[in-house]
């Protein structure tokens, strides 16, 4: 599992607590860990080099913001670096051409260029209502036509028959006057993997581009290659005038190190992302979903985002206050049930949270303790405001009843009771200082309109969960 | 830069000569894309400095060997050094070469003379080469006088099955099917009592690729061997991992999940007749204790080779 970047910066950045600004010195630590983490993602050495580099310049000197500690100010900073490199926009097919539009796809065997040129057609004919035509120019590899015949016919678009026996070049020629003149909007040119290395198939594919003339060439990249995918990305574009890239299997846990090589190589965008074996798992790119993935962070910082965006910051003033004065009650702990609903619950919040996607269901089940939100919340509701003050008062009978009012049974109470209780544990074992400190950040958020950590307990929920998985340390 | 494979193509006689030029030629193409190698690095007698160790790092991390396993070999390069044992980059070489070699587990010649049908299941993420490599290795056995038959139990990629049964045709050699979207457990039962009933001496059984996040496809894979074990306690003889020579760092996690599944006996590597090195291999060799049957180094039938550690070290260097 993906060792957590955010802790480890954290670590190297202990030094600087308090300290306003970033230096040479202390930067250099934090320099090498982005390295570590990048080169684990099997980034190419090369481009890490580069873009530290960049990163370096940038960070000597920042100001540490308001609000922000070191590593949070230095993290944001990598963020939006990465997310320079990488590309900040989805950028999508550029078809506007007289028809057909030429799409062409390109890369090494393996790479999933078959699969993606049948998910591409099941997208322009589903999405963007074209009008598809596939054909495949792979006369080496056995079955690869039959290959895209039998996805042309699961994607019910249609296919351009060629046979082994054609030359790449006359297969291209046809089906492009075909498509031409039977008026399809798009046609689409699965081509054989073939080696940067090998000359002969590379200035085959340099006649094809030539006779096609697609309006797109994009090279499809397996997001598990390694180091390699630099030197491979940059003999592709030296030899094909490349607009995008295709990146597959980024449904495994690969860290995908490969897109930032192949984008910093190329200069294209990605455009699509494989995320599945069934022809519809394809996705137009998102930038921040790569970023995060390669720091090993998961969606952390788009976690943190949402919160900041969703979060009701009167509310989360008013418990963290009473927190800190140990006066937690049950309102409170609905309100932040409820806040966690609003942002999609804790399985979707727990999804975004790095390595969690390896944890078997059985496993989150416990850390939630089976917890259903809307259940709990109705049995909240069932209290009287004294009840929910002093929980003491609630024993058997009126157990019973606000089991009966919230349609539950008595040990769903309990069960709720407990978990308040370890809750409130936890919230004394945090501590008079921290909580001070986290209400100084809460007014700073107030004022800025912004949240670096708008739930008062997300560093304890994103350390607690990506180190040992330890769910115990939720605060419920 | 992949010298071993220079010496290869000249020996093996087996070899048509065409694929033998060609390959030689590809495999100079690549020779000269690499310039900073490590031969070049250590070459005179330098002494080992800071300087020297952060290049090794880069032509190790470059090579996909990983962080962790290229801090292993830097830690044992700095510790010797400051004990006097490695004294310049003269020795560097030799000793990172032992080094590495440490970390690969001894090859040993896959041993298929049994009285018994020997049977192969391969299996690996999508891409890896496993029909590519199935269909080698089917030639490299059949020339060497056994019978071999192949089951088709990639029964999910559209025309997989087809693939397999061309290379066969190609090469007389029966493939055992059932249409596609069949339980492929079943066509590889099928295809071994087929085999039995036949004599054949090695039953190659191709699988569908798959990502080792997969549960549910890793589950398919635990059925497929609990119906070869239910025949008889010993099936598979081979469980063999293909991976990508291109893979990164994902590799280990990849031999990790299939061998916790299913219990692997052996690796090949595939592709690495294009400047990849398969570097991972050292750390996937080292963690999990598995031998390194092929690799695989062009499209040819002839282009998968046994094996060699010492030699594949050498190559990382060139």
């Amino acid at each position: 599992m993906f060792d957590n970047l955010t802790k480890r910066l954290s670590d190297s950045f202990k030094s600087l607590q308090g300290k306003s600004k970033l230096s040479e010195e202390n930067v250099r630590d934090a320099i090498r860990e982005v390295r570590r983490a990048l080169l684990e993602a099997d980034v190419a050495i090369d481009v890490i080099k580069v873009f530290l580099e960049q990163v370096q310049k940038e960070a000597i000197g920042l100001k540490v913001r308001e609000g922000l500690n070191p590593s949070q100010e230095f993290i944001k900073l990598v963020e939006s670096e990465l997310t320079k490199v990488i590309g900040s926009t989805n950028e999508s097919l550029q078809l506007n051409t007289q028809p057909p539009a030429v799409v062409m796809v390109a890369g090494l065997q393996g790479a999933g260029k078959t699969t993606s040129v049948a998910k591409l057609a099941l997208y322009l004919k589903e999405r963007e209502k074209k009008k598809v035509l596939m054909v495949s120019a792979d006369v080496y590899r056995p079955a690869a036509i039959e290959q895209l015949r039998v996805l042309s016919e699961q994607v019910g678009v249609d296919f351009f028959a060629s046979t082994i026996n054609q030359s790449p070049e006359r297969i291209v020629q046809e089906a492009k006057s075909y498509a031409q003149k039977q008026f399809y909007d798009v046609l689409l040119i699965d081509t054989a993997g073939r080696l940067h290395v090998d000359e002969q198939m590379m200035s085959e594919i340099k006649v094809l581009q030539r006779t096609a003339k697609p309006i797109e060439t994009l090279f499809v990249v397996d997001s598990m290659t390694g180091q390699d995918a630099a030197h491979t990305a940059k003999s592709f574009a030296d030899a094909l005038p490349l607009t995008g890239v295709i990146l597959t299997k980024t449904d495994g846990d690969a860290r995908g190190g490969a897109a930032l090589s192949v984008r910093h190589i190329t200069g294209k965008p990605i455009k699509f992302l494989g995320v599945g074996e069934k022809v519809d798992e394809l996705e137009p790119f998102h930038p921040d979903r790569i970023v995060s993935r390669l720091l090993g962070m998961g969606d952390v910082l788009s976690l943190v985002e949402e919160i900041s965006r969703k979060v009701d910051h009167k509310k989360a003033q008013q418990s963290a206050k009473k927190m800190a004065k140990g006066q937690f009650d049950l309102s409170d702990m609905r309100d932040q049930l409820l806040q966690m609903e609003q942002m999609g619950g804790m399985e979707s919040l727990m999804g975004k949270l790095p390595g969690m996607g390896q944890i078997p269901d059985s496993v989150k089940n416990q850390i939630l303790g089976g917890a259903q939100t809307k259940q709990m919340v109705a049995i909240i509701n069932s209290m009287t405001t004294k009840e929910r003050t002093h929980i003491k008062l609630i024993k058997g009978s009126r157990k019973s009843r606000i089991a009966n009012g919230s349609g539950t049974n008595v040990q769903a109470v309990n069960k709720l009771l407990k978990q308040f209780e370890k809750m409130q544990k936890q919230m004394k074992k945090m501590g008079g200082s921290k909580m001070k400190k986290m209400m100084a950040q809460m007014n700073q958020m107030q004022e800025s309109g912004q949240s670096p950590a708008g739930m008062p307990d997300l560093s304890k929920i994103t350390n607690g969960l990506s180190g040992n998985g330890g769910g115990n340390k939720f605060p419920f | 830069m992949f010298n071993l494979f220079k010496k290869n193509t000249t020996t093996d006689n087996n070899s048509g000569l065409e694929q033998t030029t060609s390959l030689k030629e590809k495999l100079s193409k690549s020779r000269q894309s690499l310039g900073n190698g490590l031969s070049s690095l250590l070459l005179g007698k330098k002494e080992i400095s800071e300087e020297l160790l952060e290049e090794l790092e880069t032509i190790l991390i470059s090579a996909d060997i990983g962080i962790q396993t290229t801090d292993k070999v830097l830690e044992s390069v700095r510790q010797n050094a400051s004990r006097k044992t490695l004294k310049d980059s003269e020795g560097l070489y030799s000793f990172l070469k032992s080094e590495l070699n440490k970390l690969l587990v001894e090859d040993t010649a896959l041993d298929v003379g049994s009285e018994e049908t020997f049977v192969i299941l391969v299996v690996g993420v999508n891409g890896a080469g496993k029909t590519t490599t199935i269909g080698k290795m089917a030639k490299s056995f059949q020339n060497d006088g056994s019978s071999v038959m192949l089951a088709a139990g990639d029964t999910f990629r559209a025309a997989a099955v087809e693939q397999l049964k061309v290379w066969g045709d190609r090469n007389g050699i029966p493939v055992v099917s059932q249409s596609s979207g069949a339980d492929s457990a079943s066509v590889i039962y099928d295809a071994y009592e087929s085999a039995k009933a036949k004599n054949i001496d090695i039953l190659i059984a191709d699988t569908a690729g798959r990502l080792h996040t997969q549960g549910n496809l890793m589950r398919e894979l635990e059925k497929i061997k609990k119906v070869l074990k239910k025949i008889n306690n010993n099936l598979p003889q081979e469980t063999m991992l293909v991976i990508d020579g291109g893979s990164g760092q994902n590799a280990i996690n990849q031999a990790k999940e299939f061998h916790k599944a299913i219990n692997l006996t052996s690796l090949s590597v595939t592709k690495l007749d294009g400047t990849a090195k398969g570097g991972v291999i050292f750390a996937i060799s080292d963690e999990l204790n598995l031998p390194i049957r092929y690799i695989g180094v062009g499209e040819g039938l002839n282009d998968l080779r046994n094996f060699i550690p010492s030699e594949f070290t050498e190559a990382l260097f060139d």
